[in-house]
């Protein structure tokens, strides 16, 4: 009895095992019934399409961990596209330059973000809608409603271009070696252990030593980072630099990191969970629209997700709760018999 | 994490990758084979086509009646297959992303209006690739992304008929008129005004006389004050253009409650649901704009003859286009629908866009 209740007790708990089944379900359930999705093809779409989120979800992991959020990673997206297309426009043609300066710019509003809340100690969530704003202003003042589309074709051919052999585009390599990274950070060294110690409780994590201010601003200058990064990605495959790129990405970045079971008080959740559900949206989102489903029902689904995704930890929680409560009153029962 | 659950996720992460590596090491899904039209022209529209309407964005009542309304009509005389799909916001990686879908559901024909000209290039030219033609309508992308574009109106046809309607609105005697233009610097809006001049200088319009232009920037509220600045700085004023949407509703709201009700005329380019009451009031007489469902309408037939290779989409290109009668392909792949749609209160209550 203890046995099996324990066996439950660690199926439901772990919502990253529930996400990777579901994960497997949607893909073959999608192979078999949806015309397409077993095509190379459909996974180099759904590959393209979900490198900008997961890139900016990486972070985003660490963020919410901690307990803080970056609503304005979009933004950060945004600006850097239009401040890369001025650049262009000013003839810089150098595409390491250009990749540079834009990760830099990206740093650099990582660190305003990171200022007002560290320094100024105010909430991020306020901050971030503030940032998300103002850079999308400044995208629209830098460019305008116009659009710099006239990058050379083979930086987007070389941007979406396969893995020799497959049709998945080589650009996830980056997206994997950049998760590994993160992932150890996060759940292999003393910093990632900070973290989850900041987002259960910050008090508690300064007097232990670890420095929270610090910790935190480089946190959001990383996530400052990370947004343009996907923003160069967004550049180069659209080529097209506009001051609307990327306009309420940040809704499918958090979605997905809640999804993957990162708590929104911060001090739970890890990288596996939210790489499976930045996959899970994104195979989701594209099997139902080979399916023929219409876009407003599209939206209803993923809202609900959403919604799934808040809801469901803390259901799993609760109920993990209530099976330990249990297993106390279980033992006697057992040495009854 | 436990034991036991690591080996779930291990095994599940196993699972993932077999179905993901077993689908990567098929075949690339056949392409439809190319229509036959490097050879001779094909005389009639293949049946069976997949039409697909793809416009900026869905629950437009705009695309409604130039899809719905119009395009899927078209496809059903051809007996094609129609269907409408889209984002749900007007932005061009959502429209990409509709564009692989249909891509991969091996759709012949992709009727689109573009979200952005340059962005949607790439994922137009991987569905030409894989078979498909590709027909703008509506917003074009760059010619070199499509086969056809579907031109709604020429500079000349809106200015010819902008300054007819005006004129059989002001009567045989003529008078004095003005237009209310959106920006000064606005490109489309400066060459039609343009136009008008050149049309004005026509002897058969010598008793119109064009006195001021004036610009409401294309916001509701300034529109209306530059309207009645017109009627205190013009007494003789007979008649005001206003080829801009914003400008002719917000024109034709002051003049429906002023003493020039009636007295000084109003014509432009406006939408039937803005102008309806002021059409059935009596405040403006006619309007012109494009039929948004012949749009829709051509450009499926246009998509129809290039899928069944009855034309490449050169210049000189001739084709029917079922009840428009024929077209001809013209510079850069441009199909111009034709001269405005012209609105009165009779035919107001046929549109809802």
């Amino acid at each position: 009895m203890a046995e099996r209740i324990s066996r439950l007790r660690s199926l439901v708990g772990s919502w990253d095992a529930a996400l990777l089944v579901a994960l497997v379900l949607v893909v073959a359930v999608g192979a078999v019934t949806v015309e397409g999705v077993a095509s190379p093809r459909f996974w180099r779409f759904v590959t393209l399409e979900v490198i900008p989120i997961a890139l900016i979800a990486l972070p985003m992991t660490l963020v919410i961990v901690t307990g803080e959020i970056d609503l304005s990673v979009a933004s950060v997206l945004g600006l850097t596209c239009t401040v890369m297309g001025q650049l262009w426009l000013w003839g810089v043609t150098s595409l390491p330059v250009l990749v540079v300066a834009g990760l830099l710019l990206g740093a650099l509003l990582g660190a305003v973000n990171g200022l007002f809340v560290t320094v100024f100690g105010l909430p991020s969530l306020a901050v971030t809608i503030g940032t998300l704003a103002l850079y999308r202003g400044l995208a629209y003042v830098v460019l305008g409603d116009r659009a710099v589309a006239d990058y050379p074709p083979q930086w987007t051919a070389g941007a979406i271009g396969a893995i020799p052999g497959l049709t998945i585009p080589w650009a996830i390599i980056v997206v994997v070696v950049l998760a590994v990274a993160f992932g150890i950070v996060l759940h292999a060294t003393p910093i990632g252990r900070g973290l989850y110690a900041m987002g259960n409780n910050a008090e508690a994590a300064r007097f232990a030593g670890i420095s929270v201010v610090r910790t935190k601003f480089w946190l959001f200058v990383a996530t400052g980072a990370m947004s343009a990064l996907a923003g160069v990605f967004w550049t180069l495959r659209y080529a097209s630099a506009r001051a609307d790129n990327g306009s309420g990405l940040e809704l499918a970045v958090v979605a997905a990191v809640l999804l993957g079971g990162v708590s929104i008080f911060g001090g739970r959740g890890g990288l596996i969970g939210v790489i499976a559900a930045v996959v899970l949206l994104g195979t989701l989102r594209n099997a139902l629209q080979l399916a023929y489903v219409p876009a407003n029902t599209l939206t209803i689904i993923t809202g609900s997700l959403l919604i799934v995704s808040v809801v469901g930890p803390n259901v799993a929680g609760l109920l993990r709760e209530r099976l330990r409560r249990r297993r106390p009153a279980a033992t006697p029962v057992t040495q009854a018999e | 994490m436990g034991a036991r659950n690591r080996v779930i996720v291990l095994a599940a992460l196993a699972a993932l990758s077999l179905a993901v590596t077993g689908c990567a090491s098929q075949e690339p899904a056949a392409t439809e084979p190319a229509p036959a039209g490097s050879g001779g022209a094909a005389a009639t529209i293949k049946e069976g086509l997949k039409v697909a309407f793809l416009p900026k964005q869905v629950n437009n009542p705009y695309f409604d009646a130039s899809d719905n309304k119009g395009g899927k009509v078209a496809v059903e005389e051809f007996k094609g297959v129609y269907s409408q799909t889209g984002p749900s916001e007007a932005s061009p990686s959502a429209q990409v992303s509709y564009i692989n879908t249909l891509s991969q559901q091996g759709t012949d024909v992709i009727v689109v209006s573009a979200n952005d000209k340059d962005a949607i290039c790439g994922a137009l030219q991987e569905a030409r690739t894989a078979g498909a033609k590709i027909v703008t309508y509506d917003s074009d992308t760059n010619p070199a992304c499509r086969d056809a574009f579907i031109n709604q109106a020429s500079p000349e046809g809106i200015a010819a008929s902008q300054i007819k309607l005006i004129s059989e609105a002001v009567g045989p005697d003529g008078g004095e008129i003005a237009i209310l233009s959106a920006t000064a610097n606005a490109t489309n809006q400066n060459a039609w005004i343009e136009m008008m001049k050149t049309e004005l200088a026509k002897p058969e319009n010598a008793k119109l006389k064009l006195v001021t232009t004036v610009y409401g920037d294309d916001d509701d509220q300034k529109s209306f004050q530059e309207t009645q600045g017109l009627m205190a700085k013009y007494p003789n004023l007979k008649g005001v253009i206003s080829p801009t949407t914003v400008g002719v509703a917000a024109a034709a709201r002051y003049l429906s409650t002023s003493e020039y009700k009636g007295k000084v005329q109003l014509t432009g380019l406006g939408t039937p649901n803005q102008m309806r009451e002021y059409v059935k009031d009596g405040t403006v007489r006619s309007f012109a704009l494009w039929n948004p469902s012949d749009l829709g309408y051509l450009a499926a037939y246009t998509g129809g003859a290039l899928a069944s290779g009855m034309i490449s989409g050169k210049e000189g290109d001739t084709f029917t286009a079922g009840k428009l009668g024929e077209y001809t392909v013209g510079k850069d792949g441009a199909v111009l629908l034709g001269d405005p749609f012209v609105f009165t209160k009779d035919n107001v209550d046929d549109f809802d866009f």
